[in-house]
């Protein structure tokens, strides 16, 4: 899933600033799971803004809330027709993709961010997200052990570990493995070390040219088939 | 035949001493010809960091030349931190071109522990793949096949950690940069000859050169602070004592005594194939240690 941060409230207020009537508008997919940005954040974002206009004596906006299922796709971004009318701005709690969605579908609209984007991760413990993934556009989990070189490892090299850990730790944080301790140890469990004393080559960084599209062969010849 | 004199100087046998000098923060150079000047003739070849622990400071390929100029035998540092394979590939040219021919490859310590922190890391290569970038530069073509005009010839080397506290997957590197070219090693600091002993064991299979590492410590907070904060490095807990036991003052006197016993014993016991002396803003003592240590700078 795509984990995000909630932005400081008082960047938040100032991005609203020249808005009266100002949608704040949820999302019910990963934006919830990591708690940055569904319906219960959106109840405690409306709160707070609520609260900061009141001390601030600036009581000029009005906000609604509302929810929708994901953000990301348009089926969903229909329901918000009604939501929007009378509105001058939705501030999305959706990832970078849910702002970018709705910008598109409603043109006229301004939309404003709620969050920061992070990463794409995996929930750890309570509270705790984990990156995992970089979208390479190449995987190559099947060489390392099912951990991932490129999103762990702080340089991302794929031969093999730099020389600065220290107690398994990387050098960049001491809080965190290194990566390729890790998958070291897991080939070796795996009885895969051979797959470490490979030689991987220069990644082809054209595996990503941004911004990236990906069409269904599938989705498009039914739909030929179809019409 | 030897592309460099550093090559055949480590080829004729001989121990071999090598030393490193950081650039300045800054475009005055007076104070880096000065050190060229008082080490050029004690050591076999002096290598210039590259932004040595992400800190941005004069460019490793400028002290090299200046290291040329000043007549010495300097071994240019090149990390993949900064630059992309387009860079990477030009600068090794560019080297060339002016006579600089060996080049040690790293990957280059992390943005984080650096000047620069919001800096934004490259690491389009790793070491191993940097020096198949040489191998590829040295049969004629560029990283993408295209055939160039005048074809470089280097003395591509690599470094090595000894003493890293996971020591299996640093072999299996070690083992790799061999296989990708590195014909010479210069060892992260050796701080337990032990571990440098376990080493050339399984080195000495492998046909290269070794050089060990020998970092001079100035007193016993300066060796906390490296195992606090410097990548990679271990210093044991016998040697920060003995730092700690000498009266305020005397603790770079200690360490250059400590350096040149470990120098004599590694070339006594003819443990490697020289050292590689890293005074790490002290370069100016390179040649005290070298006389305690009672090896003999370069005949000429």
């Amino acid at each position: 899933m795509i984990v995000a941060e909630q932005k400081p409230l008082a960047e938040i207020m100032r991005m609203l600033a020249p808005y009266e009537n100002v949608l704040i508008l949820g999302c019910g997919t990963c934006m919830t799971v990591c708690d940055a940005g569904g319906e219960r954040e959106v109840t405690f974002l409306h709160d707070a803004l609520r609260l900061a206009q009141k001390k601030s004596g600036d009581v000029t906006h009005k906000f609604t809330e509302y929810t929708i299922k994901r953000q990301c796709d348009p089926e969903f971004l229909e329901q918000l027709h009604d939501r929007i009318s009378g509105v001058d701005a939705v501030l999305s709690l959706g990832c970078g993709i849910g702002v970018q969605a709705i910008a598109e579908r409603f043109i006229d609209l301004p939309v404003l961010p709620g969050v920061n984007t992070s990463f794409m991760g995996m929930t750890k413990e309570a509270g705790i997200w984990d990156e995992r993934c970089s979208a390479c556009g190449e995987c190559r989990l099947d060489d390392t052990a099912g951990i991932c070189p490129i999103t762990r490892c702080t340089k991302g090299i794929l031969n093999g570990p730099c020389a600065g850990a220290k107690n398994g730790k990387c050098e960049a944080n001491k809080e965190m493995d290194c990566a390729w301790i890790l998958i070291y140890e897991r080939l070796e469990r795996l009885q895969q070390l051979e797959k470490m004393r490979r030689y991987y080559p220069l990644r082809n960084f054209r595996a990503i040219p941004r911004p990236r599209r990906i069409t269904s062969n599938a989705v498009i010849e039914a739909g030929e088939s179809d019409g | 035949m030897a592309n460099s004199l550093f090559e055949e100087k480590l080829n004729s046998g001989e121990f071999v001493v090598t030393t490193e000098i950081g650039p300045p923060k800054g475009a005055d150079t007076s104070e880096m010809v000065h050190h060229i000047d008082l080490l050029k003739d004690k050591v076999d070849a002096i290598n210039v960091t590259d932004h040595q622990s992400s800190v941005m400071r004069y460019p490793s390929l400028g002290g090299c030349l200046l290291v040329k100029e000043q007549g010495g035998e300097p071994i240019l540092q090149v990390t993949c931190r900064d630059r992309n394979r387009l860079a990477l590939q030009a600068d090794l040219l560019f080297a060339y071109s002016r006579g600089v021919v060996n080049v040690l490859c790293l990957t280059g310590d992390s943005i984080d522990v650096g000047d620069h922190k919001e800096a934004k890391p490259v690491f389009d290569a790793d070491s191993i793949q940097l020096l198949n970038i040489i191998k590829t530069l040295e049969s004629g073509t560029d990283t993408v096949g295209n055939e160039l005009k005048g074809v470089p010839k280097f003395y591509a080397g690599a470094s090595v950690h000894p003493e890293a506290d996971f020591i299996e997957p640093q072999l299996i590197k070690f083992d790799k940069k061999v296989s990708a070219g590195a014909q010479f090693f210069q060892t992260q600091g050796i701080f337990d000859l032990a571990s440098l002993r376990r080493f050339m064991q399984y080195a000495s299979q492998f046909n290269v050169k070794i050089l060990a590492g020998i970092i001079v410590l100035s007193s016993a907070g300066a060796a906390r602070y490296m195992n606090r904060n410097v990548p990679g490095i271990i210093i044991s807990q016998d040697i920060v004592d003995e730092l700690a036991a000498v009266e305020k003052g005397k603790g770079l006197e200690k360490g250059i005594e400590i350096a040149a016993r470990f120098i004599k014993t590694i070339k006594e016991e003819k443990l490697c194939h020289g050292v590689h002396i890293m005074a790490v803003g002290n370069e100016g003592i390179v040649p005290e240690i070298i006389e305690a240590a009672d090896i003999i700078g370069v005949p000429s």
